[in-house]
């Protein structure tokens, strides 16, 4: 008896193990049948293009996008000889600059208004985030309306206040300061939205015991509201400039560009490179430096934002 | 000034602010619908006018007849539609994989699903347009909307959600008989609709507002897309901003109207997609 039980236990492990081994199987066959669907479409239309264009990157290409000859990184070395990489690179920082940390500022106030516990705020509310319903290329298209330098309402307003006109879209000067307004207004929605969302998030004790210590105004703004946003703050920077390098609809629409390529920022030059140059590969080259500068800002957002931002 | 009258006062500049930054918010907006009001002689008067006087309508029966409006709304809702669904059938399933059956390499699996919300759209249209030409797929709602037919952050949104569903739901429905596909769609799906609504609204916005991709993989006049249609309109009609804007205007209210209707929802499937870094 005592021998039977010691030589079953013996052989108990690899039966188990066995059995064990066969369950697994059966779960992951079982899956596969749901996975199968996302699996394959992520696999086709996120993962292979991704190894693709890295590939593509190293080739010199036909009209055809076929790899003709290869080339290392000859052409990563092209890129970064090239003035005009530098010039686009130059416009997308430049564009950047010009659209996040002013988008982020008008919106700081305008959330801050929008979270006044007063009769009728809601209504206030949907419109301060109401340009979230509008396109990018709709937005683009009614800007592109206004800064219409002899009849648009923009240059009938610089009149009106004894300002000189602007050749808003056709001057290289302001061409991408006008872009960087469409976007403005166009991401306000967005901004509020979010930032909203973070000062409902700020517990009312706080402000009544920074008010007991005699903070006001700008001092309780300034001390209590602004670290608890800055999170919110950090993010909406580190999307919004994310965006801002992946910005491509409002230079289609509103300035192909130019003029004389001041707006052309980077995904416009890989547009430009692939679908009208067909240079797939160096259009390639550029995309996977976006990536890379994509990935770059992502880490950033993970290391540094969890360090120096004030979390509750 | 005693106390009640100076909290009047108060509240009155509390309201002019609130007010004066609304107008300013919606000032590009009421441009766009004032414009499609005018005749072309009122468009181009200089100095601008601000009211448009008198008001005309016929923009709008005129810019159906200029470009297929009708068509790239119906191309758009399709296209839209598609990706919606596709979207909320492929989340679903895969996330009901990830969070309730236990399978070897689940989480190197989930792991790579939300790695590919790190790839950007641009940084794969290359291959992809390549791909959906070698389909034939150039001009059709497949090419348009299959690639974004499975998403990562989909899958993590619905993750999110059946993990909160207590597991002794799905143990006391298998004992019963019920097999894991039924009690998928006669049990969680439908205690889910707060999160298909969610992953819905926001797919279908954003598919909406594309312009990249509906702009390279249609070539045909038929087949553009609403957002494609309004920046081809302003191509071929050049300074007549009154026609362009009645498009823009057609096209604006039912997003806006959408907007309105699930506002909710869209708010919470934009706040969700924060997590996407």
């Amino acid at each position: 008896m005592s021998d039977r039980a010691a030589a079953s236990r013996q052989l108990a492990p690899p039966v188990e193990g066995e059995r064990k081994r066969k369950s697994q199987w059966r779960s992951l066959l079982a899956a596969s049948g749901y996975l199968a669907p996302a699996v394959i479409l992520l696999g086709v239309f996120t993962f292979y293009p991704l190894f693709r264009s890295i590939y593509l990157s190293l080739f010199e290409t036909d009209f055809m996008a076929r790899p003709i000859l290869f080339m290392g990184l000859e052409q990563y070395r092209e890129l970064l000889s090239s003035p005009r990489f530098w010039e686009s690179l130059r416009v997308t920082v430049l564009f950047t600059l010009y659209t996040v940390p002013v988008g982020i500022a008008l919106a700081i106030p305008v959330a801050l208004m929008g979270n006044m516990q007063i009769k009728g705020i809601t209504f206030y509310r949907t419109i301060f985030i109401s340009t979230i319903a509008v396109s990018t290329a709709i937005a683009s298209v009614i800007w592109q309306w206004m800064f219409s330098p002899t009849v648009g309402v923009m240059n009938d307003i610089l009149r009106t206040v004894g300002l000189d006109p602007i050749r808003w879209l056709q001057d290289p000067k302001w061409a991408l300061i006008s872009v960087a307004i469409t976007t403005v207004w166009k991401d306000l929605g967005l901004n509020v939205l979010f930032l909203l969302a973070a000062l409902q998030g700020v517990p009312d004790e706080l402000y009544e015991a920074a008010r007991i210590d005699g903070a006001r105004g700008w001092t309780l703004f300034r001390s209590v509201t602004l670290p608890l946003i800055s999170p919110t703050v950090f993010f909406l920077m580190v999307v919004g400039t994310m965006d801002a390098f992946r910005s491509f609809t409002q230079v289609h629409i509103m300035t192909q560009g130019g003029p004389l390529r001041s707006t052309s920022v980077l995904v416009y030059s890989i547009y430009r490179d692939a679908f009208i140059n067909f240079r797939y590969g160096f259009a390639s080259a550029q995309a996977v430096t976006l990536f890379l500068i994509l990935i770059a800002l992502t880490l950033i957002q993970f290391r540094i934002g969890e360090r120096r931002v004030h979390y509750q | 000034m005693s106390a009640p009258k100076r909290k009047f006062w108060q509240r009155l500049g509390v309201y002019l602010g609130l007010t004066l930054t609304a107008a300013i918010i919606l000032f590009p907006l009421y441009i766009a619908f004032s414009t499609s009001l005018k005749t072309p002689s009122q468009v181009f008067v200089q100095p601008y006018q601000w009211v448009p006087d008198p008001v005309t309508w016929e923009n709008y029966p005129r810019v159906f007849q200029l470009v297929p409006l009708g068509r790239f709304l119906w191309n758009s809702v399709v296209q839209s539609t598609m990706t919606t669904l596709g979207v909320l059938i492929t989340s679903s399933l895969a996330a009901y994989a990830i969070v309730y059956i236990n399978f070897p390499g689940r989480n190197l699996i989930f792991g790579l699903m939300l790695a590919t919300m790190m790839v950007s759209g641009e940084v794969t249209i290359i291959p992809n347009y390549l791909t959906i030409h070698r389909l034939g797929w150039v001009d059709t709602f497949w090419g348009l909307s299959v690639p974004f037919m499975a998403t990562g952050f989909g899958i993590f949104l619905l993750r999110q959600f059946f993990m909160q569903v207590p597991k002794e739901l799905y143990e006391a429905a298998t004992i019963d008989g019920a097999s894991r596909l039924r009690y998928l769609l006669t049990i969680l799906l439908p205690l889910s609709r707060p999160a298909l609504g969610t992953l819905g609204v926001y797919t279908f916005l954003s598919t909406w507002n594309q312009y990249f991709w509906p702009l390279i993989v249609t070539n045909r006049t038929a087949m553009r897309t609403v957002q494609i249609g309004i920046a081809m309109l302003r191509d071929s009609e050049g300074d007549a901003w009154h026609s362009i804007m009645a498009g823009v205007t057609i096209v604006t209210v039912p997003a806006i109207v959408v907007f309105l209707l699930f506002q909710k929802q869209l708010i919470r499937g934009i706040v969700g997609g924060a997590l996407k870094g």
